[in-house]
Protein backbone atom coordinates (compact mmCIF):
# COMPACT_ATOMS: atom_id res chain seq x y z
CA UNK A 1 0.00 0.00 0.00
CA UNK A 2 2.79 2.36 0.99
CA UNK A 3 4.53 1.75 -2.10
CA UNK A 4 1.74 2.08 -4.23
CA UNK A 5 1.95 5.12 -3.04
CA UNK A 6 5.13 7.04 -3.21
CA UNK A 7 5.06 5.18 -6.50
CA UNK A 8 1.71 7.88 -7.38
CA UNK A 9 3.21 10.86 -6.11
CA UNK A 10 6.58 9.68 -7.59
CA UNK A 11 4.66 10.01 -10.99
CA UNK A 12 4.09 13.76 -10.23
CA UNK A 13 6.69 16.00 -9.11
CA UNK A 14 6.20 16.88 -5.31
CA UNK A 15 5.28 20.63 -6.37
CA UNK A 16 6.34 23.14 -4.26
CA UNK A 17 2.84 25.11 -2.80
CA UNK A 18 3.20 28.00 -5.33
CA UNK A 19 3.35 25.68 -8.29
CA UNK A 20 -0.45 25.57 -9.07
CA UNK A 21 -2.05 22.49 -10.04
CA UNK A 22 -3.84 23.70 -12.63
CA UNK A 23 -2.95 26.77 -15.18
CA UNK A 24 -4.08 27.28 -18.35
CA UNK A 25 -1.70 29.82 -20.65
CA UNK A 26 -3.35 32.03 -22.72
CA UNK A 27 -5.67 28.68 -24.22
CA UNK A 28 -7.58 28.56 -27.12
CA UNK A 29 -9.56 25.58 -28.53
CA UNK A 30 -11.14 25.47 -32.42
CA UNK A 31 -13.00 22.70 -32.74
CA UNK A 32 -12.60 21.38 -36.20
CA UNK A 33 -15.94 22.63 -37.66
CA UNK A 34 -14.48 25.81 -37.03
CA UNK A 35 -16.40 26.70 -33.76
CA UNK A 36 -14.07 28.40 -31.28
CA UNK A 37 -15.37 26.67 -27.53
CA UNK A 38 -12.60 28.51 -25.55
CA UNK A 39 -11.09 31.53 -26.45
CA UNK A 40 -7.77 32.98 -24.89
CA UNK A 41 -8.70 31.69 -21.48
CA UNK A 42 -6.03 31.77 -18.71
CA UNK A 43 -6.08 31.11 -14.98
CA UNK A 44 -4.16 29.30 -11.81
CA UNK A 45 -5.97 27.26 -9.72
CA UNK A 46 -3.99 26.00 -6.15
CA UNK A 47 -3.24 23.18 -4.47
CA UNK A 48 -6.65 21.99 -2.26
CA UNK A 49 -8.70 25.24 -3.90
CA UNK A 50 -12.44 24.36 -5.10
CA UNK A 51 -13.39 26.32 -7.67
CA UNK A 52 -16.73 26.67 -9.87
CA UNK A 53 -16.54 27.02 -13.45
CA UNK A 54 -19.77 28.86 -14.26
CA UNK A 55 -21.44 30.08 -17.60
CA UNK A 56 -24.30 29.31 -19.86
CA UNK A 57 -24.61 26.17 -21.81
CA UNK A 58 -22.04 25.93 -24.27
CA UNK A 59 -19.87 28.51 -23.09
CA UNK A 60 -16.53 26.66 -23.04
CA UNK A 61 -16.85 25.18 -19.40
CA UNK A 62 -16.96 20.49 -20.48
CA UNK A 63 -14.28 21.82 -23.10
CA UNK A 64 -12.15 23.14 -20.06
CA UNK A 65 -12.84 19.93 -18.21
CA UNK A 66 -12.15 17.58 -21.66
CA UNK A 67 -8.73 19.98 -22.13
CA UNK A 68 -7.32 19.16 -18.49
CA UNK A 69 -8.05 14.96 -19.17
CA UNK A 70 -5.63 15.69 -22.65
CA UNK A 71 -9.46 14.31 -24.04
CA UNK A 72 -8.91 17.51 -26.07
CA UNK A 73 -5.75 19.02 -27.09
CA UNK A 74 -5.95 22.60 -27.28
CA UNK A 75 -5.44 24.60 -30.39
CA UNK A 76 -3.02 27.41 -28.87
CA UNK A 77 -2.22 27.94 -25.23
CA UNK A 78 -0.72 25.65 -22.73
CA UNK A 79 -2.68 23.65 -20.14
CA UNK A 80 -0.15 22.24 -17.49
CA UNK A 81 -1.35 20.27 -14.24
CA UNK A 82 0.90 20.67 -11.61
CA UNK A 83 4.04 22.45 -13.18
CA UNK A 84 4.09 19.93 -16.38
CA UNK A 85 2.21 21.48 -19.69
CA UNK A 86 0.52 18.17 -20.55
CA UNK A 87 1.31 18.77 -24.34
CA UNK A 88 4.48 16.53 -23.31
CA UNK A 89 2.72 13.70 -22.08
CA UNK A 90 2.95 11.15 -24.67
CA UNK A 91 -0.22 9.34 -25.78
CA UNK A 92 0.59 6.54 -24.19
CA UNK A 93 1.16 8.03 -20.69
CA UNK A 94 -2.36 9.46 -21.14
CA UNK A 95 -3.84 6.95 -18.92
CA UNK A 96 -1.34 7.62 -15.74
CA UNK A 97 -2.44 11.36 -16.27
CA UNK A 98 -6.00 10.58 -15.82
CA UNK A 99 -5.24 8.19 -12.74
CA UNK A 100 -3.59 10.92 -10.99
CA UNK A 101 -7.48 12.78 -11.69
CA UNK A 102 -11.12 11.85 -10.30
CA UNK A 103 -13.76 12.42 -12.79
CA UNK A 104 -17.75 12.84 -11.93
CA UNK A 105 -19.90 13.23 -15.15
CA UNK A 106 -23.69 14.65 -15.18
CA UNK A 107 -24.78 11.32 -16.57
CA UNK A 108 -22.41 9.46 -14.09
CA UNK A 109 -20.60 7.09 -16.39
CA UNK A 110 -20.89 3.91 -14.66
CA UNK A 111 -20.49 0.32 -16.25
CA UNK A 112 -23.87 -0.39 -16.46
CA UNK A 113 -23.35 -4.21 -15.88
CA UNK A 114 -20.98 -4.17 -12.99
CA UNK A 115 -22.03 -3.93 -9.36
CA UNK A 116 -21.63 -0.44 -7.55
CA UNK A 117 -18.62 -2.70 -5.15
CA UNK A 118 -17.17 -3.59 -9.30
CA UNK A 119 -17.68 0.24 -10.73
CA UNK A 120 -15.24 1.51 -8.31
CA UNK A 121 -12.66 -1.92 -7.90
CA UNK A 122 -12.47 -1.32 -11.40
CA UNK A 123 -10.58 2.49 -11.06
CA UNK A 124 -8.19 0.36 -8.38
CA UNK A 125 -7.73 -2.58 -10.78
CA UNK A 126 -6.81 -0.64 -13.00
CA UNK A 127 -3.85 0.82 -11.39
CA UNK A 128 -3.05 -2.80 -10.36
CA UNK A 129 -4.22 -3.02 -6.89
CA UNK A 130 -3.90 -5.74 -5.09
CA UNK A 131 -6.98 -7.67 -3.96
CA UNK A 132 -6.26 -7.74 -0.50
CA UNK A 133 -6.11 -3.66 -0.73
CA UNK A 134 -9.10 -3.18 -3.12
CA UNK A 135 -11.70 -5.18 -0.52
CA UNK A 136 -10.00 -3.10 2.08
CA UNK A 137 -10.62 0.10 0.10
CA UNK A 138 -14.07 -0.26 -1.67
CA UNK A 139 -15.93 -0.45 1.52
CA UNK A 140 -14.32 2.14 3.16
CA UNK A 141 -14.91 4.57 0.49
CA UNK A 142 -18.62 3.27 -0.52
CA UNK A 143 -19.23 4.10 3.47
CA UNK A 144 -18.53 7.01 3.29
CA UNK A 145 -20.50 8.57 0.09
CA UNK A 146 -23.42 6.49 2.48
CA UNK A 147 -23.62 3.09 -0.02
CA UNK A 148 -22.65 0.87 2.76
CA UNK A 149 -25.66 -1.46 1.83
CA UNK A 150 -25.87 -1.51 -1.92
CA UNK A 151 -22.43 -2.89 -2.16
CA UNK A 152 -23.83 -5.64 -4.96
CA UNK A 153 -26.82 -3.78 -6.33
CA UNK A 154 -26.48 -2.62 -10.51
CA UNK A 155 -26.31 0.98 -11.63
CA UNK A 156 -29.72 0.54 -12.58
CA UNK A 157 -30.88 -0.48 -9.54
CA UNK A 158 -30.49 3.02 -7.67
CA UNK A 159 -31.61 6.06 -7.94
CA UNK A 160 -30.02 9.37 -9.46
CA UNK A 161 -28.23 10.94 -6.56
CA UNK A 162 -27.09 7.35 -5.53
CA UNK A 163 -25.47 6.86 -8.57
CA UNK A 164 -23.75 9.71 -8.64
CA UNK A 165 -22.32 8.55 -5.61
CA UNK A 166 -21.04 5.66 -6.56
CA UNK A 167 -19.35 7.88 -9.49
CA UNK A 168 -17.88 10.14 -6.81
CA UNK A 169 -16.64 7.58 -5.02
CA UNK A 170 -15.07 6.03 -7.67
CA UNK A 171 -13.64 9.42 -8.76
CA UNK A 172 -12.27 9.77 -5.56
CA UNK A 173 -11.00 6.23 -4.32
CA UNK A 174 -7.70 6.69 -5.57
CA UNK A 175 -7.47 9.89 -3.58
CA UNK A 176 -6.16 11.76 -6.67
CA UNK A 177 -4.78 15.22 -5.87
CA UNK A 178 -7.37 16.71 -8.20
CA UNK A 179 -11.38 16.17 -8.67
CA UNK A 180 -12.96 17.19 -11.95
CA UNK A 181 -17.04 17.17 -11.98
CA UNK A 182 -18.67 18.52 -15.23
CA UNK A 183 -22.35 18.70 -14.42
CA UNK A 184 -22.51 16.71 -11.02
CA UNK A 185 -26.01 17.65 -9.87
CA UNK A 186 -27.63 18.26 -13.58
CA UNK A 187 -29.72 15.24 -13.45
CA UNK A 188 -30.47 15.44 -9.73
CA UNK A 189 -33.16 17.57 -7.50
CA UNK A 190 -31.88 20.28 -5.40
CA UNK A 191 -31.87 18.16 -2.07
CA UNK A 192 -29.77 14.96 -3.67
CA UNK A 193 -27.53 17.84 -5.55
CA UNK A 194 -26.58 19.43 -1.91
CA UNK A 195 -26.19 15.68 -0.63
CA UNK A 196 -23.50 15.43 -3.66
CA UNK A 197 -22.24 19.26 -3.26
CA UNK A 198 -21.42 18.08 0.35
CA UNK A 199 -19.41 15.04 -0.60
CA UNK A 200 -17.56 16.59 -3.08
CA UNK A 201 -16.80 19.61 -0.40
CA UNK A 202 -15.82 17.14 1.78
CA UNK A 203 -13.28 15.35 -0.55
CA UNK A 204 -11.62 19.36 -1.33
CA UNK A 205 -11.44 19.58 2.42
CA UNK A 206 -8.75 16.22 2.65
CA UNK A 207 -6.05 18.49 -0.14
CA UNK A 208 -7.46 17.61 -3.25
CA UNK A 209 -8.38 20.21 -5.42
CA UNK A 210 -11.80 20.51 -6.76
CA UNK A 211 -12.90 22.10 -10.06
CA UNK A 212 -16.47 21.86 -10.60
CA UNK A 213 -18.31 23.16 -13.78
CA UNK A 214 -21.98 24.04 -13.26
CA UNK A 215 -24.76 25.68 -13.92
CA UNK A 216 -26.24 25.56 -11.13
CA UNK A 217 -26.89 28.81 -9.40
CA UNK A 218 -28.20 28.69 -6.15
CA UNK A 219 -25.77 25.54 -5.64
CA UNK A 220 -22.91 28.56 -6.48
CA UNK A 221 -24.20 31.28 -4.25
CA UNK A 222 -24.88 29.04 -0.90
CA UNK A 223 -21.43 27.90 -1.33
CA UNK A 224 -19.36 30.87 -1.71
CA UNK A 225 -15.83 29.38 -3.17
CA UNK A 226 -14.09 30.71 -5.92
CA UNK A 227 -15.74 31.37 -9.22
CA UNK A 228 -14.73 31.62 -12.83
CA UNK A 229 -16.98 32.60 -15.16
CA UNK A 230 -16.74 31.72 -19.04
CA UNK A 231 -18.91 33.75 -21.34
CA UNK A 232 -18.66 32.18 -25.17
CA UNK A 233 -15.33 30.41 -24.35
CA UNK A 234 -13.76 33.93 -22.26
CA UNK A 235 -12.71 34.53 -18.87
CA UNK A 236 -14.94 37.40 -17.81
CA UNK A 237 -14.95 36.74 -13.75
CA UNK A 238 -12.80 35.42 -11.60
CA UNK A 239 -13.67 36.40 -8.15
CA UNK A 240 -12.36 34.57 -4.84
CA UNK A 241 -15.58 33.99 -3.02
CA UNK A 242 -18.23 34.74 -5.10
CA UNK A 243 -21.82 34.41 -6.52
CA UNK A 244 -22.83 32.51 -9.57
CA UNK A 245 -23.91 36.32 -10.91
CA UNK A 246 -22.64 39.50 -8.55
CA UNK A 247 -24.78 41.42 -6.70
CA UNK A 248 -27.23 43.54 -8.61
CA UNK A 249 -29.56 45.78 -8.01
CA UNK A 250 -32.53 45.32 -9.32
CA UNK A 251 -32.53 47.89 -11.73
CA UNK A 252 -29.09 46.28 -13.08
CA UNK A 253 -31.13 43.11 -13.24
CA UNK A 254 -34.11 44.70 -15.53
CA UNK A 255 -31.27 46.41 -17.75
CA UNK A 256 -29.52 43.29 -18.25
CA UNK A 257 -32.37 41.45 -18.48
CA UNK A 258 -34.08 43.52 -21.31
CA UNK A 259 -30.54 43.67 -23.04
CA UNK A 260 -30.64 39.91 -23.47
CA UNK A 261 -34.07 39.70 -24.72
CA UNK A 262 -33.11 42.02 -27.16
CA UNK A 263 -35.36 44.90 -25.71
CA UNK A 264 -34.70 48.46 -25.96
CA UNK A 265 -33.96 50.17 -22.82
CA UNK A 266 -36.67 52.82 -22.94
CA UNK A 267 -38.82 50.86 -20.58
CA UNK A 268 -39.63 51.71 -17.05
CA UNK A 269 -36.48 51.01 -14.85
CA UNK A 270 -38.21 50.89 -11.52
CA UNK B 1 -3.13 -11.63 -11.03
CA UNK B 2 -3.28 -9.97 -13.57
CA UNK B 3 -4.12 -12.37 -15.80
CA UNK B 4 -6.26 -14.03 -14.12
CA UNK B 5 -8.38 -10.99 -13.84
CA UNK B 6 -7.75 -10.79 -17.76
CA UNK B 7 -9.47 -13.92 -17.71
CA UNK B 8 -12.19 -13.46 -15.51
CA UNK B 9 -13.27 -10.12 -17.12
CA UNK B 10 -12.99 -11.80 -20.37
CA UNK B 11 -15.59 -14.58 -19.17
CA UNK B 12 -17.69 -11.76 -18.00
CA UNK B 13 -17.65 -10.21 -21.44
CA UNK B 14 -18.99 -13.58 -22.85
CA UNK B 15 -21.21 -14.59 -20.44
CA UNK B 16 -23.02 -10.25 -20.95
CA UNK B 17 -22.77 -10.34 -24.47
CA UNK B 18 -23.68 -13.71 -24.87
CA UNK B 19 -25.84 -13.41 -28.15
CA UNK B 20 -23.38 -11.37 -30.29
CA UNK B 21 -20.37 -13.96 -28.99
CA UNK B 22 -22.60 -16.65 -29.96
CA UNK B 23 -23.32 -15.33 -33.29
CA UNK B 24 -19.32 -14.56 -33.71
CA UNK B 25 -18.56 -18.36 -32.56
CA UNK B 26 -21.08 -19.33 -35.27
CA UNK B 27 -19.49 -17.51 -38.25
CA UNK B 28 -16.29 -19.29 -36.88
CA UNK B 29 -17.60 -22.55 -37.21
CA UNK B 30 -18.49 -21.99 -40.24
CA UNK B 31 -16.09 -20.40 -42.26
CA UNK B 32 -14.12 -22.70 -41.22
CA UNK B 33 -16.14 -25.89 -41.92
CA UNK B 34 -16.30 -23.95 -45.50
CA UNK B 35 -12.28 -23.60 -45.47
CA UNK B 36 -11.60 -27.44 -44.08
CA UNK B 37 -13.78 -28.59 -47.51
CA UNK B 38 -12.71 -26.35 -49.98
CA UNK B 39 -8.69 -26.60 -49.11
CA UNK B 40 -8.36 -30.47 -49.99
CA UNK B 41 -10.62 -29.87 -53.06
CA UNK B 42 -8.06 -26.98 -53.96
CA UNK B 43 -5.28 -29.51 -53.84
CA UNK B 44 -6.85 -32.07 -55.33
CA UNK B 45 -7.60 -29.81 -58.14
CA UNK B 46 -4.20 -28.56 -58.28
CA UNK B 47 -2.88 -32.00 -58.27
CA UNK B 48 -5.02 -33.08 -61.43
CA UNK B 49 -3.93 -30.35 -63.28
CA UNK B 50 -0.26 -30.72 -62.57
CA UNK B 51 -0.54 -34.40 -63.06
CA UNK B 52 -1.75 -33.45 -66.74
CA UNK B 53 1.14 -31.49 -67.41
CA UNK B 54 3.33 -33.76 -66.41
CA UNK B 55 2.29 -35.02 -69.62
CA UNK B 56 3.64 -32.46 -71.67
CA UNK B 57 6.59 -34.03 -73.36
CA UNK B 58 9.06 -33.66 -76.33
CA UNK B 59 9.84 -36.88 -78.60
CA UNK B 60 13.19 -36.98 -79.89
CA UNK B 61 13.21 -39.53 -82.96
CA UNK B 62 16.15 -41.07 -83.88
CA UNK B 63 18.19 -41.96 -87.14
CA UNK B 64 17.56 -45.57 -88.01
CA UNK B 65 21.88 -45.74 -89.21
CA UNK B 66 22.14 -44.51 -85.27
CA UNK B 67 24.80 -46.64 -83.98
CA UNK B 68 24.86 -47.73 -80.16
CA UNK B 69 27.10 -45.54 -78.72
CA UNK B 70 25.42 -42.88 -81.08
CA UNK B 71 22.12 -43.19 -78.99
CA UNK B 72 24.07 -43.69 -75.61
CA UNK B 73 25.67 -40.16 -76.72
CA UNK B 74 22.34 -38.72 -77.22
CA UNK B 75 20.66 -39.70 -74.54
CA UNK B 76 23.84 -38.14 -72.31
CA UNK B 77 23.52 -34.83 -74.35
CA UNK B 78 19.48 -34.96 -73.62
CA UNK B 79 19.42 -35.56 -69.98
CA UNK B 80 22.34 -33.02 -69.60
CA UNK B 81 20.04 -29.83 -71.04
CA UNK B 82 19.11 -27.57 -69.26
CA UNK B 83 15.46 -28.03 -67.87
CA UNK B 84 15.32 -31.96 -68.80
CA UNK B 85 13.23 -34.03 -66.03
CA UNK B 86 13.81 -37.38 -67.51
CA UNK B 87 14.32 -39.12 -70.51
CA UNK B 88 12.62 -42.44 -71.67
CA UNK B 89 14.00 -44.76 -74.19
CA UNK B 90 11.39 -46.24 -76.31
CA UNK B 91 12.54 -48.83 -78.91
CA UNK B 92 10.89 -49.66 -82.00
CA UNK B 93 9.37 -52.44 -80.83
CA UNK B 94 7.27 -50.56 -78.09
CA UNK B 95 7.10 -47.70 -80.40
CA UNK B 96 4.60 -49.83 -82.13
CA UNK B 97 3.30 -51.73 -79.50
CA UNK B 98 1.91 -48.09 -78.10
CA UNK B 99 0.61 -47.21 -81.48
CA UNK B 100 -1.30 -50.57 -81.74
CA UNK B 101 -2.92 -50.20 -78.49
CA UNK B 102 -3.97 -46.83 -79.39
CA UNK B 103 -5.40 -47.98 -82.42
CA UNK B 104 -6.18 -51.38 -82.61
CA UNK B 105 -8.47 -51.59 -85.92
CA UNK B 106 -5.68 -49.92 -87.84
CA UNK B 107 -2.85 -52.43 -86.87
CA UNK B 108 -5.31 -55.82 -87.69
CA UNK B 109 -3.93 -56.01 -91.12
CA UNK B 110 -1.76 -52.57 -91.17
CA UNK B 111 1.26 -54.27 -89.24
CA UNK B 112 1.35 -56.95 -92.26
CA UNK B 113 0.94 -54.92 -94.92
CA UNK B 114 3.95 -52.74 -94.13
CA UNK B 115 5.64 -55.74 -94.29
CA UNK B 116 8.26 -54.17 -91.58
CA UNK B 117 7.86 -51.47 -88.31
CA UNK B 118 8.01 -47.97 -89.72
CA UNK B 119 8.24 -46.51 -86.63
CA UNK B 120 11.40 -45.29 -85.50
CA UNK B 121 13.36 -45.70 -82.02
CA UNK B 122 12.66 -42.18 -79.92
CA UNK B 123 13.56 -40.86 -76.77
CA UNK B 124 10.65 -39.13 -74.41
CA UNK B 125 12.03 -36.44 -72.73
CA UNK B 126 9.41 -35.04 -70.14
CA UNK B 127 10.31 -31.46 -68.45
CA UNK B 128 11.10 -29.88 -65.35
CA UNK B 129 8.68 -26.82 -66.14
CA UNK B 130 6.17 -27.53 -68.90
CA UNK B 131 5.70 -23.50 -68.90
CA UNK B 132 9.77 -23.78 -70.50
CA UNK B 133 9.36 -26.46 -72.75
CA UNK B 134 10.49 -24.28 -75.76
CA UNK B 135 13.87 -24.01 -74.18
CA UNK B 136 13.98 -28.44 -74.88
CA UNK B 137 13.25 -27.82 -77.72
CA UNK B 138 15.27 -25.02 -79.21
CA UNK B 139 18.55 -26.88 -77.10
CA UNK B 140 17.76 -29.75 -79.07
CA UNK B 141 16.56 -28.30 -82.18
CA UNK B 142 17.29 -24.55 -83.38
CA UNK B 143 15.53 -23.57 -86.06
CA UNK B 144 13.97 -26.64 -87.38
CA UNK B 145 17.59 -28.11 -87.73
CA UNK B 146 18.52 -30.99 -85.32
CA UNK B 147 21.63 -30.00 -83.26
CA UNK B 148 23.07 -33.69 -82.89
CA UNK B 149 23.77 -36.27 -85.11
CA UNK B 150 21.98 -39.05 -84.36
CA UNK B 151 18.81 -36.91 -84.26
CA UNK B 152 16.48 -37.70 -86.78
CA UNK B 153 13.31 -35.34 -85.79
CA UNK B 154 11.93 -33.47 -82.73
CA UNK B 155 8.91 -33.14 -81.87
CA UNK B 156 7.15 -30.91 -79.34
CA UNK B 157 3.49 -31.80 -80.41
CA UNK B 158 2.86 -28.14 -79.83
CA UNK B 159 -1.27 -27.99 -80.28
CA UNK B 160 -1.73 -30.40 -77.15
CA UNK B 161 1.21 -28.98 -75.50
CA UNK B 162 -0.61 -25.74 -75.44
CA UNK B 163 -3.67 -26.64 -75.13
CA UNK B 164 -2.65 -28.50 -71.88
CA UNK B 165 -0.97 -25.46 -70.72
CA UNK B 166 -3.56 -23.33 -71.20
CA UNK B 167 -6.22 -25.41 -70.16
CA UNK B 168 -4.38 -26.45 -66.19
CA UNK B 169 -3.53 -22.94 -66.20
CA UNK B 170 -7.04 -21.48 -66.20
CA UNK B 171 -8.34 -24.06 -63.35
CA UNK B 172 -5.12 -23.20 -61.14
CA UNK B 173 -5.71 -19.75 -61.51
CA UNK B 174 -9.40 -19.83 -61.15
CA UNK B 175 -8.79 -22.54 -58.07
CA UNK B 176 -6.51 -20.20 -56.69
CA UNK B 177 -8.56 -17.08 -57.04
CA UNK B 178 -11.83 -18.82 -55.04
CA UNK B 179 -9.14 -19.40 -52.28
CA UNK B 180 -7.80 -15.98 -51.77
CA UNK B 181 -11.84 -14.88 -51.82
CA UNK B 182 -13.03 -17.35 -49.59
CA UNK B 183 -10.53 -16.55 -47.02
CA UNK B 184 -10.97 -12.42 -47.43
CA UNK B 185 -14.24 -13.12 -47.06
CA UNK B 186 -14.07 -15.09 -44.16
CA UNK B 187 -11.84 -13.05 -42.11
CA UNK B 188 -14.44 -9.74 -43.61
CA UNK B 189 -17.40 -11.95 -41.99
CA UNK B 190 -15.49 -12.51 -38.38
CA UNK B 191 -13.99 -9.80 -38.28
CA UNK B 192 -17.80 -7.88 -38.61
CA UNK B 193 -19.15 -10.47 -36.31
CA UNK B 194 -16.92 -9.06 -33.96
CA UNK B 195 -17.30 -5.86 -34.46
CA UNK B 196 -20.65 -5.79 -33.84
CA UNK B 197 -20.30 -6.98 -30.11
CA UNK B 198 -17.33 -4.79 -29.66
CA UNK B 199 -19.05 -2.02 -30.92
CA UNK B 200 -21.94 -2.96 -28.19
CA UNK B 201 -19.49 -2.41 -25.70
CA UNK B 202 -18.37 0.70 -26.82
CA UNK B 203 -19.44 2.91 -24.31
CA UNK B 204 -17.48 1.09 -21.56
CA UNK B 205 -14.57 0.90 -22.89
CA UNK B 206 -14.77 4.84 -23.20
CA UNK B 207 -15.37 5.14 -19.27
CA UNK B 208 -12.78 2.54 -18.66
CA UNK B 209 -10.47 4.93 -20.50
CA UNK B 210 -11.48 7.92 -18.09
CA UNK B 211 -10.91 6.28 -15.09
CA UNK B 212 -6.97 5.44 -16.71
CA UNK B 213 -6.92 2.22 -18.07
CA UNK B 214 -3.78 1.77 -20.64
CA UNK B 215 -5.18 0.20 -23.57
CA UNK B 216 -4.03 -2.84 -23.28
CA UNK B 217 -5.63 -3.23 -19.93
CA UNK B 218 -8.80 -2.67 -21.63
CA UNK B 219 -8.10 -4.55 -24.85
CA UNK B 220 -6.53 -7.97 -23.32
CA UNK B 221 -9.64 -9.22 -21.81
CA UNK B 222 -11.03 -8.17 -25.28
CA UNK B 223 -8.33 -10.73 -27.20
CA UNK B 224 -8.46 -13.36 -24.40
CA UNK B 225 -12.75 -13.35 -25.72
CA UNK B 226 -11.66 -13.82 -29.34
CA UNK B 227 -9.63 -16.46 -28.32
CA UNK B 228 -12.15 -18.14 -26.51
CA UNK B 229 -14.71 -17.60 -29.37
CA UNK B 230 -12.01 -18.58 -32.40
CA UNK B 231 -10.77 -21.70 -30.73
CA UNK B 232 -14.04 -23.50 -29.78
CA UNK B 233 -15.74 -22.40 -33.15
CA UNK B 234 -12.59 -23.84 -34.59
CA UNK B 235 -12.86 -26.97 -32.34
CA UNK B 236 -16.26 -27.21 -33.09
CA UNK B 237 -15.72 -27.29 -36.89
CA UNK B 238 -12.83 -29.52 -36.73
CA UNK B 239 -15.46 -32.12 -34.88
CA UNK B 240 -18.06 -32.04 -37.73
CA UNK B 241 -14.98 -32.33 -40.46
CA UNK B 242 -13.91 -35.35 -38.72
CA UNK B 243 -17.49 -36.78 -38.32
CA UNK B 244 -18.50 -36.04 -42.20
CA UNK B 245 -14.53 -37.13 -43.24
CA UNK B 246 -15.17 -40.25 -41.58
CA UNK B 247 -18.69 -41.34 -42.57
CA UNK B 248 -19.17 -39.96 -45.68
CA UNK B 249 -15.65 -39.73 -47.56
CA UNK B 250 -13.72 -41.86 -46.37
CA UNK B 251 -15.84 -45.30 -47.58
CA UNK B 252 -16.17 -43.29 -51.06
CA UNK B 253 -12.79 -42.15 -51.69
CA UNK B 254 -12.38 -46.20 -52.54
CA UNK B 255 -14.31 -45.62 -55.71
CA UNK B 256 -13.55 -41.68 -56.61
CA UNK B 257 -10.20 -41.12 -57.54
CA UNK B 258 -10.53 -37.16 -56.75
CA UNK B 259 -11.41 -38.11 -53.06
CA UNK B 260 -8.59 -40.02 -52.60
CA UNK B 261 -6.08 -37.67 -54.59
CA UNK B 262 -3.09 -38.30 -52.81
CA UNK B 263 -1.09 -35.12 -52.48
CA UNK B 264 -4.08 -33.43 -50.46
CA UNK B 265 -3.62 -32.13 -46.61
CA UNK B 266 -3.48 -34.71 -43.85
CA UNK B 267 -6.67 -34.29 -41.70
CA UNK B 268 -4.13 -33.80 -38.44
CA UNK B 269 -2.52 -30.69 -40.56
CA UNK B 270 -5.88 -29.50 -41.34
CA UNK B 271 -6.93 -29.69 -37.98
CA UNK B 272 -3.89 -27.72 -36.73
CA UNK B 273 -4.04 -25.29 -39.88
CA UNK B 274 -7.67 -24.80 -39.27
CA UNK B 275 -7.58 -24.45 -35.47
CA UNK B 276 -4.91 -22.12 -35.63
CA UNK B 277 -6.14 -19.61 -38.17
CA UNK B 278 -9.50 -19.23 -36.53
CA UNK B 279 -8.22 -18.48 -33.38
CA UNK B 280 -5.73 -15.45 -35.05
CA UNK B 281 -8.35 -14.03 -36.82
CA UNK B 282 -10.81 -14.12 -34.14
CA UNK B 283 -8.29 -12.70 -31.52
CA UNK B 284 -6.34 -10.01 -33.84
CA UNK B 285 -10.29 -9.15 -34.84
CA UNK B 286 -11.52 -8.13 -31.54
CA UNK B 287 -8.05 -6.66 -30.39
CA UNK B 288 -8.07 -4.24 -33.93
CA UNK B 289 -11.68 -3.45 -34.22
CA UNK B 290 -11.25 -2.38 -30.05
CA UNK B 291 -8.86 0.32 -31.92
CA UNK B 292 -11.44 2.32 -33.23
CA UNK B 293 -12.89 2.85 -29.59
CA UNK B 294 -9.64 3.56 -27.78
CA UNK B 295 -9.22 6.64 -29.46
CA UNK B 296 -10.71 9.08 -26.31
Amino acid sequence: MAVANTERVGARPKTPLDVPVVEFNDVTKVYDGGSVAVQSASMRIGRGEFVFLVGPTGCGKSTCIRLLMKELEPSRGEVSIAGRPLSEVPRSRVPYLRRNIGVVFQDYKLLPHRTVYDNVAYSLQVIGESRKEIRRKVPDILRLVGLSTKLHNFPNELSGGEQQRVSVARAFVNHPPLLLADEPTGNLDPETSIGIMQLIYRINRTGTTVIVATHDKEMVDKMRRRVIELREGRIVRDELSGLYRPDESTTEFAVRLRGELGIGAEGHPN
Amino acid sequence: MRWGFFLREALRGLRRSSAPALAALLTVLLTAVVLGVFIPIVQATTGTANEVRSRVVVDVYIKESASATEQADLRTAIEKTANVKSVEYISKQEALARARDKNPKAFEEGAELLGSNPLPASFRVTPEDPDKLDQVVTRLNAGGEPQLAAIDEVRDREEDTDKILSATGLVKALTAGLAVLLVVASIALIANTIRLSVFARRREVEVMKLVGATNWFIRWPFVIEGIIVGFFGGLLAVLLLGVVKTTFVDPLSDRFALLAAPDTIDFPLLVVVLMFACITVSALGSGITLRRFLRV
